[in-house]
C-alpha cells in the first residue's frame, strides 16, 4: 500500500520533470539555457522514474521472494546510476565544445571566459 | 601491482552486482564467478593505467567510500531538489539572467575537481563550461546572476549553492 | 501496480518526439547535440519502464548499455563541435 503511493508519487514526479525539461529546451533562447532544462531536469525526472521502478522491484520481491525482482532492481539502479554520471559529463563536454566553436551566450550579462580564450 | 588489484576489485564486483540472483553459491552460479574472475584479470591487465592515473591511493580507503553514498544521499540531493524546482519556476515564468562567471575552487586534486564540477552541473541553475587548468578555476553559465556579480573578478565556489556546504563535502572526501 | 507503468513509458515517448522538434529546428549543431543527449536520457528511461511491462529484465541491461554508448558518442560529437578531431 505504501509502496503503491510511493511509486504513483515518484512516476508523477518524474513525469513532470522530463516535461518542464522538454518545454525549456524549446523555449529557452540559447545552447547554454537549453542545456539548464536538459541536463539537470531531465536526468532528475529519468532518475525518479528508475526509483519508482526500483520500489516496485523491492515490495514484489519482499510479497514474493521471486528473484527475478531483486535482479530487476539491482539493474535499474546501476543503470541510474550510469544515467546520472555520464549525463553530468555530456553536458559538460557539449558546453565546452559550443564555446570552443564560437557560439556565444547571446543574451548574457557576462562572458568572463570569452576574455580569456580568444 | 596496487593498481592491478584495486582495478581487478571495482571490475569483479561490477560483475558481480550485474550477475547477481544466477545460481546458488551466495547469490551467484561457478561458472559466472569462474567468468567474472577471467574477464577481471584481462580487463585490468589492460586498464590499470587509466583507473589510477597517480600513485596515490587515498581512494581506496574505506571510510571515504562510506563518505561518498551519504553526500550523495544526504547535502547533493537536497540541493539538487531545490535546484530543480528553481530550474521549474524559470522554464514556466521565463525570467533569466545569463552568463559566465569565473569561479574559484581552492581544491588542489584532479579527483576533488572532477567531483566539484559535477555537483555544479547537476546543481543549482550552473552548468561548468571550461576549467582553467593552472589555477584550477572554473567557469560556469548561471542561469540567474545576482545583480552585483558580474562586476566581481571571480566568486567563490561556496557561493553558487543555498543550504549547504559542498565544496566543504567534497574536500572532506577527496583529499 | 503494473498498470502505472505504461501510461507514463507513453507519456515519454510523446516528449521523445518534441524533443525531436528542437532536433530539426535546432539553428546550431550545439543544439541539436543537446537534443540529441535529451532523446538519449528519455529513450533509456523508457526502455526501463517498457522492462517492467513486459516483465523482460534483458530491456534494462539495454538500458545500461545504450546509456553507456549514447555517452561515448555524445562525447564524440562534442569533441568534433570544438574543433578538436
Amino acid at each position: 500500500m505504501i509502496a503503491d503511493i510511493l511509486i504513483i508519487a515518484f512516476l508523477a514526479v518524474g513525469t513532470f520533470f522530463n516535461t518542464l525539461g522538454i518545454v525549456g529546451l524549446l523555449r529557452f533562447p540559447d545552447v547554454y539555457t537549453r542545456m539548464h532544462a536538459t541536463t539537470k531536469m531531465t536526468t532528475f525526472g529519468s532518475v525518479f522514474t528508475a526509483l519508482a521502478v526500483i520500489i516496485y522491484g523491492g515490495a514484489s520481491w519482499l510479497g514474493s521472494m521471486d528473484t527475478g525482482y531483486a535482479i530487476l532492481s539491482i539493474h535499474t539502479l546501476i543503470a541510474a546510476v550510469a544515467l546520472a554520471f555520464t549525463n553530468a559529463l555530456g553536458s559538460h563536454a557539449i558546453a565546452r565544445g559550443a564555446h570552443r566553436s564560437g557560439i556565444k551566450p547571446s543574451p548574457a550579462v557576462v562572458d568572463r571566459l570569452e576574455e580569456v580564450q580568444p | 601491482m596496487i593498481a592491478f588489484c584495486v582495478t581487478f576489485l571495482l571490475v569483479f564486483c561490477i560483475y558481480l552486482l550485474l550477475t547477481a540472483g544466477s545460481g546458488t553459491i551466495g547469490f551467484w552460479s561457478a561458472s559466472e564467478l569462474v567468468a567474472g574472475a577471467g574477464l577481471g584479470i584481462v580487463v585490468a591487465g589492460i586498464t590499470r593505467k587509466f583507473l589510477c592515473r597517480s600513485d596515490n591511493y587515498r581512494m581506496a580507503n574505506p571510510l571515504r567510500l562510506l563518505l561518498i553514498p551519504v553526500y550523495l544521499l544526504g547535502p547533493f540531493l537536497v540541493e539538487v531538489t531545490l535546484a530543480n524546482i528553481d530550474v521549474a519556476g524559470r522554464v514556466i515564468t521565463g525570467r533569466i539572467r545569463p552568463g559566465i562567471i569565473r569561479v574559484t575552487s581552492e581544491l588542489k586534486t584532479d579527483l576533488g575537481i572532477f567531483m566539484l564540477a559535477n555537483s555544479i552541473t547537476l546543481t543549482p541553475g550552473t552548468i561548468t563550461v571550461d576549467i582553467e587548468e593552472k589555477g584550477n578555476d572554473l567557469f560556469v553559465h548561471k542561469i540567474n546572476i545576482m545583480p552585483g556579480d558580474e562586476q566581481k573578478e571571480a566568486v567563490p565556489a561556496r557561493e553558487l549553492f543555498s543550504i549547504a556546504d559542498i565544496p566543504a563535502w567534497i574536500r572532506r572526501i577527496a583529499e | 501496480m503494473i498498470g502505472y507503468f505504461s501510461p507514463v513509458a507513453f507519456i515519454l515517448v510523446a516528449l521523445v518526439f518534441l524533443a525531436m522538434l528542437r532536433l530539426v529546428l535546432g539553428p546550431t549543431p550545439a543544439d541539436r547535440a543537446v537534443a540529441v543527449d535529451t532523446v538519449n536520457t528519455l529513450m533509456v528511461a523508457v526502455l526501463i519502464l517498457l522492462g517492467v511491462v513486459y516483465r523482460q529484465i534483458i530491456f534494462i541491461d539495454v538500458a545500461i548499455v545504450y546509456a553507456l554508448l549514447s555517452f561515448v558518442s555524445t562525447l564524440f560529437i562534442a569533441k568534433y563541435i570544438g574543433g578538436e578531431l
